[in-house]
């Protein structure tokens, strides 16, 4: 019984902020929102006792995938943006096909595979140890296929972020800043206002 | 002898036994939970004199020594300010958010103690994969940072934050990439059993702590580096570096807020020097054979101490990093350092059998030639150019 309540309350803390991060205004709360969305699938792993994946989960997603959102939230277009399209609108069409098919072809091989009717295996001992040994050994190519993918994942970000030099030659530095007439872009704070 | 060594781990069995059968297991998890918690609240409140008092000394001043005897009550008078002083919450901040920030800091980084081995047996939780849950109570941090900085609507507030999570990022691809090799030649990520893996003297004397290995020592110097990089501590203070953002993130924080990110500093300190101790320095076990008389816990804290007063002369000693520096230190030299130092542990380990004079000898030559002639490499790339003279654009 305890057991199922924490259950209930990890997956509707989950969802709930789930739902905020989808519904939310305020592009730096629906981060945030994810990243507690995130922490209550980690809880809900750590009660399956997947205590690596649940680990793993936390450090990844809210170490460093929520960090990224907020960071590129700052980094872009600032956080109150005017929705230029009604939240309901004819888009949602398209919306509710591409989710239905997604699921679809996600949830049909599911309950295709014998795996849901499985039993439970008993209890493993050292289920760290397994990953390791099974990611090293039976399932080393798809590891290093996933290795090779975020490589050039990684490469193709720092292509896209390199600044490429102009061909003409550099333009002389402006040394006196009043020469200048348009001022320097600036890091503007008003952008990042939340109450308008 | 034992009876010393374990005392606290007795204490506990005892006062459990005391308690009636229904709440047992409740005062099993209070009684692991609160030395704890006094332990590095303690430890916090004499840190916090120790280091002014350490600071004042390398800087040829004195340092607090008003309250109490030596000043060292100063700490309970900083307590009592922090506590008494009004707490101002910005008008244009975000509330919530602002009351948020310092418990979403504080609360996950004594999480990270849980896993860490005091001494023989004196390990709160005992996971799997502790070192794992250790880092992923560490993940947390950053984004309390980002709150703090966020809601204070600050500009000054927002670009430390913004400077932080970019130090903590690059920061912690080192910190973790230098802990793995630990992990490779222990065989776990359990922390009690790492301690264990460095137990015993070669040669009858010789401690068997990563850190005397070729491997262990590159690994230990960049665990420091990116630990202290990690808990915002001189060289790496940029986040508040008090000449050109007032304070960071902190700026709009007073009060028993503000004291709240003081400890949650101080402790992810403690706690990463504890990491640090148990992955490198033997954990709790003593340097000699001949000192094993004195108890697991004693060794422990002395290495923890120790650390400690490292961390506070680096503080007192070095000069802060420019923002590019610092990026360039991580990405150009931490990360390919911590990288070739997994391969050079693979080598170590492969190279395990060679146990004659010669071969040990050979070994130690293959590892250390390699990292050294690596370190050497890479500082002269990171330096380059920084030699000449520098150019002035606006102050000429």
């Amino acid at each position: 019984m305890p057991s199922e309540i924490a259950f209930f309350t990890f997956a509707g803390l989950t969802l709930i902020s789930a739902i905020a991060a989808m519904t939310m205004r305020n592009l730096v709360y629906c981060g945030l929102c994810s990243a507690a969305a995130f922490a209550g699938i980690a809880a809900i792993y750590l009660q399956l006792s997947a205590e690596f994946v649940g680990f793993a989960q936390f450090l990844v997603y809210v170490g460093a995938i929520a960090i990224l959102i907020v960071f590129t939230v700052l980094l872009t277009r600032g956080t109150d943006i005017k929705p230029t399209v009604a939240i309901v609108s004819r888009g949602w069409i398209a919306g509710v096909v591409i989710a239905g098919l997604v699921f679809a072809s996600i949830s049909v091989p599911v309950f295709m595979s014998a795996t849901l009717w499985r039993t439970a295996p008993p209890e493993v001992a050292a289920p760290v140890e397994m990953i390791g040994l099974e990611l090293m050994t039976r399932y080393i190519l798809p590891l290093e296929a996933i290795g090779l993918l975020l490589t050039v994942a990684l490469i193709g970000a720092v292509v896209i972020a390199m600044r490429e030099k102009p061909a003409e030659s550099i333009e002389p530095e402006v040394t006196d800043l009043e020469e200048n007439s348009t001022p320097a872009p600036r890091f503007d704070v008003s952008s990042l206002e939340v109450k308008s | 002898m034992t009876k010393l060594d374990q005392i606290f781990v007795s204490t506990k069995h005892w006062l459990v036994g005391l308690a009636p059968e229904m709440l047992q297991s409740l005062a099993s998890i209070l009684l692991s939970i609160i030395p704890i918690m006094a332990v590095f609240g303690g430890c916090f409140a004499v840190t916090t004199i120790l280091e002014r008092k350490g600071l004042g000394r390398i800087q040829n001043r004195f340092g607090p020594n008003r309250v109490g005897p030596f000043g060292f009550l100063q700490p309970m008078a900083d307590g009592i300010k922090m506590l008494t002083k009004e707490d101002i919450v910005p008008f244009q901040s975000d509330k919530v958010m602002h009351f948020l920030a310092p418990i979403v800091l504080t609360v996950p980084i004594w999480l990270a103690f849980s896993v860490l081995p005091f001494g023989r047996n004196m390990v709160a939780v005992d996971f799997n994969a502790g070192i794992l849950f250790f880092f992923a109570a560490g993940a947390a941090s950053e984004l309390a940072v980002f709150m703090a900085g966020w809601a204070s609507q600050n500009k000054y507030s927002l670009m430390g934050a913004m400077r932080a999570m970019a130090q903590m990022i690059s920061y912690e691809v080192p910190l973790v990439l230098s802990a793995i090799p630990v992990i490779m030649i222990a065989g776990s990520l359990s922390l009690p059993q790492i301690v264990e893996a460095q137990a015993g003297y070669g040669a009858g004397w010789f401690p068997q702590w990563h850190v005397f290995t070729p491997w262990g020592l590159a690994g230990f110097g960049l665990f420091l580096v990116a630990a202290t990089a990690e808990s915002n501590r001189s060289p790496f203070d940029l986040p508040e570096g008090e000449s050109e953002l007032i304070a960071g993130f902190l700026t709009e924080y007073s009060g028993f807020k503000y004291a709240l990110f003081f400890l949650g500093e101080y402790l992810g300190l403690f706690a990463i020097s504890g990491l640090a101790v148990t992955l490198f320095l033997g954990g709790w076990h003593a340097p000699l054979p001949i000192l094993e008389w004195l108890p697991s816990w004693f060794w422990f804290f002395v290495k923890f101490a120790s650390l400690i007063a490292a961390f506070i002369w680096v503080r007192g000693t070095m000069p802060r990093l420019r923002m590019d520096q610092l990026l360039n230190l991580s990405w150009k030299f931490l990360v390919p350092l911590a990288v070739l130092n997994l391969f050079v542990t693979a080598v170590w380990h492969f190279s395990s059998n060679w146990q004659s004079f010669g071969g040990l000898a050979a070994r130690w030559l293959m590892c250390g030639g390699l990292l050294a002639a690596a370190y050497v490499l890479l500082g002269r790339s990171l330096s380059r150019g920084q030699g000449t003279p520098r150019k002035y654009t606006y102050a000429e």
